[in-house]
C-alpha cells in the first residue's frame, strides 16, 4: 500500500506576521519557513503506518517554488521514501492544489492520501475535502486516530460535539488534526540519507490543470487591535469592575 | 439580487445556533431570499426551529435515511444539487460541520470556497482572517459563479425570532449517494453546562492548572457563573480536558460577552479564538504573559488562591 502525503511549506508558526504598509500582502522576505505543522503530523502518521507494515511506501508531494527543495529534503529526512516537487512560482489556492494532487493520484495510485487539516498560512481548511470530491472518494477530516483494516480505515475525528468515528473504504483522503501524533525529530544521519533519496520535479504548467487565481486577494490589513486594559490589584477590585460593566 | 441557501447544522433534533448567525451574515448581502436547507433522516423538528429565525424566506427539507448523520460525502452531492436551483450563494457555519462539508460542495460545483467570512463588503467581496487572524485579507470571488463560503460565526450575532414562521417545503433531490463512508459513533462529552460556542460567559483554563484534577476549580467557577468551560491547546494536549473544549486557531473561535482566561499565557493561536469576546479577564502568575496585552482586566497572582476567591466573591 502506498501513502501520498501533501507536504506544504509555510511561514513558521512562531513568526508574528506583518502586513506590508501598502496592503499588498504580508511580509515573507527573510521570514523563517517550515513545514505546515499539520502536514508534519500527516507525514508522521504515514511513517508509522509504514513501520507497522500497513504501508509499503510513503511519497511526499510539495507544490511550491524552486527553492522549496530544502523543505522537501526535510520530509525525506523524516523518513519519506521519495518526493514529488510540483514547481509553482506563486502560491496556489486550495482548488488548484486539489486539482494538482488529483493528477498525482492518477500517476501514483495511493491507497491513502494524507495531509494536514489546514495550512497555517491561509487557514483555508479546504484542500483535502476538495481532493476527495474531485477523486469521488471518501474523506475523513480532522483525524485524531486512524486504524487501517484491510480495505477500510476507521478514523476518529475531532468535531465540535466531541469525537466522531467513521469508517471509510480505501482509497480515501484523511486530514490530520493536532492530536493524531507527535512528529519525530530528525536525526543527523537521516539528513545525510535524505540527500540520496529521489525527488521528481514537475512543472505546474505541464500538468494541465487550470491554475489561475480563483479568488482575487485585493487588500491585506492588520486586524483591529484590542486595546490593553487595566491591571486590578485583587479579586475585590476585579469583581467591582465587572459589576460596573454589568457583567456580574 | 442574491438568493442565498444556508445549510442548517443540527444534532439530535436541535438546530445549532450557528445557523442563525449565518442568517445574519446572509442579510448583509441584501438578498432577495434566504432559504435554509435541512438534511436529516427526520427533518421536522429542526425545520420548525429554522422557520422561526428572522430573515428566513423558506425552509427546505431533504429527508432520507442516509442523512441520519452529517457525513460530507453524503451531504455534499445533495447540497450541490440543491444549489443548482437558482442560488447565488451557499453558506454554512465555519464549525467542524461546515468546514468538513462545504469544500466538498465547492469542488463538486467547480468553484473556490471563501472560508471564514468575517465581513461582507459586496455580493462577491468578503473579508477573512489568515495567519491565525494576524492579517485580514479582502477577497473577490468571480461575479458569474455561485459563491460557496463558510461564515466565521464569532463575527455575527444570531438572528432573532421571526414574527411569523417561514414556510417549510420538502425538497426532492434525486441524487445517487455513495456507500463508501459510514458513521460508526459519536462520543459526546456529557455536560449540563452551556455550549462553548454560543455561551455568553466562558471560563478557560491553561497548562498552569497542572492536572485534570486541578481543572475542577475552573468547572466550579464556571458553574457559579453559569458559564461554559474552555481550554488552551496546551491544557488539551496535556490531557486535562477533552479536545472539544479547545479554543483558538484550530479549535473553536468564540465571542462570549465575558471570557475569563485562567493560567493561559496567550499564544497568538489562542488569542485568535477570543478576539471578539466582549470583555476579557486574565488571571496569571506571570505579569509579562501576552494574555495581559489584550485583557480588559488583568490580575497577577496564584490562580489556585484567586479562582476560589473569585468564586466566593460573586
Amino acid at each position: 500500500m502506498k501513502i501520498l502525503v501533501a507536504y506544504k511549506r509555510v511561514v513558521d508558526f512562531n513568526v508574528r506576521i506583518q502586513v506590508k504598509p501598502d496592503g499588498s500582502g504580508v511580509v515573507t522576505d527573510g521570514v523563517k519557513l517550515s513545514a505546515n505543522p499539520f502536514d508534519d503530523i500527516a507525514l508522521e502518521e504515514a511513517l508509522r503506518l509504514r513501520e507497522k507494515g500497513v504501508a509499503s511506501e510513503v511519497v511526499i508531494a510539495t507544490i511550491g517554488p524552486a527553492d522549496a527543495q530544502a523543505h522537501i529534503r526535510n520530509g525525506l529526512a523524516m523518513g519519506a521514501n521519495r518526493a514529488i516537487h510540483v514547481v509553482a512560482a506563486d502560491a496556489v489556492q486550495p482548488l488548484t492544489a486539489a486539482r494538482v494532487l488529483r493528477k498525482l493520484i492518477d500517476k501514483e495510485q495511493p491507497a491513502i492520501v494524507l495531509m494536514g487539516k489546514q495550512a497555517i498560512d491561509d487557514d483555508c481548511n479546504q484542500t483535502g475535502q476538495m481532493l476527495a470530491a474531485l477523486w469521488d472518494r471518501p474523506q475523513a477530516t480532522f483525524a485524531s486516530k486512524i486504524e487501517v483494516n484491510g480495505n477500510a480505515a476507521r478514523v476518529t475525528r475531532e468535531v465540535d460535539a466531541g469525537l466522531e468515528t467513521i469508517e471509510v473504504d480505501l482509497p480515501a483522503v484523511i486530514t490530520s488534526d493536532l492530536r493524531l501524533n507527535e512528529p519525530r525529530f530528525i536525526k543527523l544521519p537521516d539528513i545525510m540519507k535524505a540527500k540520496s533519496k529521489p525527488i521528481e520535479t514537475l512543472q505546474l504548467t505541464e500538468l494541465g490543470v487550470e491554475s489561475g487565481d480563483h479568488l482575487k486577494a485585493t487588500r491585506y490589513a492588520a486586524p483591529p487591535k484590542r486595546s490593553k486594559g487595566v491591571m486590578v490589584k485583587d479579586v475585590g477590585e476585579l469583581v467591582a469592575a465587572l459589576k460596573s460593566k454589568g457583567l456580574l | 439580487m442574491s438568493k442565498v441557501l444556508i445549510i442548517a447544522e443540527h444534532l439530535d433534533g436541535k438546530l445549532n445556533a450557528s445557523t442563525a448567525r449565518c442568517v445574519t451574515c446572509a442579510k448583509e448581502l441584501k438578498p432577495e431570499s434566504v432559504d435554509v436547507l435541512v438534511l436529516a433522516a427526520d427533518a421536522a423538528a429542526v425545520a420548525e426551529q429554522a422557520s422561526k429565525i428572522d430573515g428566513v424566506t423558506k425552509v427546505l427539507t431533504a429527508t432520507r435515511v442516509d442523512n441520519a448523520h452529517a457525513l460530507a460525502a453524503i451531504y455534499a452531492p445533495q447540497i450541490a444539487a440543491a444549489a443548482g436551483n437558482g442560488y447565488t450563494h451557499v453558506l454554512a457555519p465555519s464549525t467542524t460541520f461546515g468546514k468538513d462539508v462545504m469544500p466538498r460542495v465547492a469542488a463538486l460545483l467547480g468553484v473556490a470556497q471563501v472560508s471564514d467570512i468575517m465581513a461582507v463588503e459586496g455580493e462577491h467581496t468578503f473579508k477573512r482572517p489568515i495567519y491565525a487572524g494576524n492579517a485580514i485579507v479582502t477577497v473577490e470571488a468571480p461575479q458569474d459563479r455561485i459563491l460557496v463560503a463558510t461564515v466565521r460565526t464569532a463575527s455575527y450575532a444570531a438572528a432573532g425570532n421571526a414574527a411569523s414562521a417561514a414556510p417549510v417545503e420538502a425538497l426532492a433531490l434525486d441524487v445517487a449517494l455513495p456507500t463508501h463512508t459510514r458513521f460508526v459513533e459519536l462520543a459526546q462529552g456529557k455536560t449540563d453546562r452551556p455550549d462553548l460556542q454560543s455561551a455568553s460567559r466562558v471560563v478557560s483554563g491553561g497548562r498552569a492548572l497542572g492536572s485534570a484534577e486541578n481543572f475542577r476549580i475552573i468547572y466550579s467557577l464556571a458553574d457559579k457563573l453559569g458559564a461554559a468551560v474552555g481550554a488552551s491547546r496546551a491544557a488539551v494536549d496535556a490531557g486535562y480536558v477533552p479536545s472539544d473544549l479547545q479554543v483558538g486557531q484550530t479549535g473553536k473561535i468564540i465571542a462570549p460577552e465575558l471570557y475569563i482566561a485562567v493560567g493561559i499565557s496567550g499564544a497568538i493561536q489562542h488569542l485568535t479564538g477570543i478576539k471578539d469576546a466582549g470583555t476579557i479577564v486574565a488571571i496569571n502568575k506571570d505579569a509579562d504573559a501576552p494574555i495581559f496585552e489584550i485583557a480588559d482586566f488583568g490580575l497577577v497572582g496564584d490562580l489556585f488562591k484567586l479562582v476560589p476567591e473569585l468564586e466566593q466573591a460573586i
